[in-house]
């Protein structure tokens, strides 16, 4: 080709190489252009993440003490703390993905490796991916209808269950990414030593996967840990301790729900501290998951 | 780069490999003569959907000897390696017909126990395929999927096929850090010493080197000459070179049937199919 084809025959190549020309300057102008809306975009992106956090921290740092962590919620004006709602979601995201995890991992296992382009495995992808997006308000109404009105009462495991169900189109989703990401040719070589398929699925390729799974584990957990709607429904909230799962349960994202909106000075402080203490736990569980990785990876 | 691989491979042949002489084509095909088929294909037509990818092939495998398969690509050697372990099976949509007897059976039969079989047919790839897991963990898991073995046993083994393939002097300090910090050509020794370890009869290599530096590639064909003393090989190669100097015999595949198959000398000296002579001095492929 380089040999028939001179560089001035080549359509649309420029002859004029020097950059004080038209072309050029037309296109460094193009170029500027874009940048800057890059940037704009950039910007203000930033600036509402910036001022989220700073909000956050300016007006819930102030209401950090050992009483938030060791008193429960209490009247105003009685140096409540947040004892019972940190334990209550706790206990619901914990048990949401203990439940969540499981079957999330199978169903994404079951459309890498198993569904292939069957019919069946592009419905429960298309279902899965509904869920992921499906408004979370739906879900606390729908675990409303099964496991609240049946059994006469809110409960922490309506909670629980709600949570879950927000747990498991997330871990779907990234477990069949992970294991798509897989090459062939290590399921080969693991088929090719004549180990059955199962033991390729779960001694190889969740192994192989295993750090993108886990990523999206905790992606789930940040995601139901913040989450309010699925709870107004089902585990409802209380003001007093309790760690029983069969009667309604109180959760953060909840206090803060009935304490920014109340009157009282201090409790609205202390909604700020739980929105803050929410943020900081998940980002700790952020961090706290690539140390493992980088760790796992050495 | 092939031609790199080869001017190194074989300056150094004569040193250090003490067959080399059985390459000469006398000796080669009488060493064919001599040996019994382990695997004899007769008339297999192998199908990807309604694409025949194999046309009528037949062909032995002799025991303990090296069968080299060469042909451009998409002529269907990679194709019939991947009916000797079954592997093609894995993919709903591919079929063979004909006859692959082993061992007195018909291994492309439906009754087949496929995890059986494949203990005795050994596969390494183009590209290592280290398990996620450490040195020790990768040889072991293979061995454990067919026996129960005592430590003391299981640890014999290990040092064995490692030692088997090579590896053992350099990783013997680290069995137990993972496998995926081995460079590419400790990775292929470890695939191989992985696939020994099951103790299979047939070992089949798929192009194990085009993915490998030249030294790593003449370390791989010294072990697959010496792998020969136990097991029958086919290796399918892109590397005329690699054929000449890995295999006792050589087919040559074209558009999904075999041309040729002759002693290793005799192919590559005296071609009797103007397509065969026409695809090893370059001409097309």
């Amino acid at each position: 080709m380089s040999a028939t084809t001179s560089a001035s025959r080549v359509p649309g190549r420029a002859k004029d190489l020097r950059a004080s020309s038209a072309l050029h300057r037309r296109r460094a102008r193009t170029d500027a252009v874009i940048r800057f809306l890059c940037l704009v975009a950039t910007a203000l992106g930033l600036l509402f993440l910036v001022s989220i956090l700073a909000t956050l921290v300016v007006k819930g740092a102030g209401g950090i003490s050992l009483s938030v962590f060791t008193e429960v919620t209490r009247p105003p004006g009685s140096n409540g703390g947040l004892l019972n709602a940190i334990i209550g979601s706790l206990i619901q995201v914990t048990l949401a993905t203990l439940i969540g995890t499981p079957i999330g991992l199978l169903v994404g296992t079951y459309l890498a490796e198993y569904a292939g382009t069957s019919r069946f495995g592009y419905v429960v992808r298309f279902v899965s991916d509904v869920l992921l997006s499906a408004p979370s308000i739906l879900i606390g109404l729908f675990i409303y209808q099964l496991m609240v009105l049946p059994f006469g009462g809110f409960s922490g495991w309506a909670g629980a269950v709600a949570l879950a169900i927000i747990v498991i189109p997330v871990v779907v989703r990234t477990t069949e990414d992970m294991l798509r990401l897989i090459p062939n040719t290590l399921r080969e070589a693991v088929i090719g030593l004549g180990a059955p398929k199962w033991k390729m699925v779960v001694l190889v390729c969740w192994r192989a996967a295993f750090s993108g799974i886990l990523t999206g584990i905790l992606l789930a957990v940040a995601r139901v840990a913040g989450e309010t709607a699925p709870l107004l429904f089902t585990s409802l909230g209380n003001l007093n301790w309790s760690v029983d799962l069969a009667k309604p349960m109180s959760s953060l994202p909840i206090t803060i729900y009935s304490y920014a909106g109340s009157p009282y000075e201090d409790w609205i402080t202390l909604a700020w501290t739980g929105a803050l203490i929410i943020t900081l736990g998940v980002l700790g569980l952020n961090i706290l998951a690539r140390t493992l990785l980088r760790a796992r990876r050495r | 780069m092939a031609n790199d691989t080869g001017t190194i491979a074989q300056a150094t042949t004569p040193e250090t490999r003490p067959s080399a002489g059985s390459f000469g084509g006398m000796t080669a095909r009488s060493g064919a003569a001599m040996n019994s088929a382990r695997i004899a294909i007769r008339s297999l037509d192998f199908y990807y959907g309604s694409n025949k990818a194999l046309k009528g092939i037949s062909l032995d495998l002799p025991d303990r000897q090296v069968t080299g398969m060469i042909g451009p690509s998409g002529c269907g050697k990679s194709t019939l390696l991947r009916v000797l372990n079954r592997m093609y099976s894995l993919y709903p949509g591919q079929r063979a017909e004909g006859e692959v007897m082993l061992d007195g059976q018909n291994i492309i039969a439906p009754d087949i126990d496929l995890n059986a079989l494949r203990a005795k047919v050994g596969m390494v790839f183009q590209k290592p395929t280290p398990f996620p897991m450490s040195i020790h963990e990768n040889i072991a898991f293979g061995i454990r999927l067919h026996e129960t073995l005592p430590r003391a046993e299981m640890e014999e083994r290990v040092e064995w096929a490692l030692t088997r393939a090579a590896l053992w002097p350099e990783v013997k300090d680290r069995l137990h850090s993972s496998a995926m910090g081995l460079s590419g050509g400790q990775q292929q020794r470890l695939c191989i010493a992985r696939s020994i370890a099951v103790r299979p009869e047939v070992m089949l290599f798929d192009e194990p080197t085009s993915a490998l530096d030249p030294i790593s590639t003449l370390k791989i064909e010294e072990l697959i000459d010496e792998l020969k003393q136990d097991f029958t090989i086919a290796i399918v190669t892109h590397n005329m070179q690699q054929a000449a100097r890995c295999a006792d015999q050589v087919a040559f595949f074209y558009l999904g049937e075999l041309v040729e198959v002759a002693p290793a000398g005799e192919m590559f000296t005296a071609p009797r199919q103007k397509r065969t002579q026409e695809y090893i001095t370059g001409r097309f492929g």
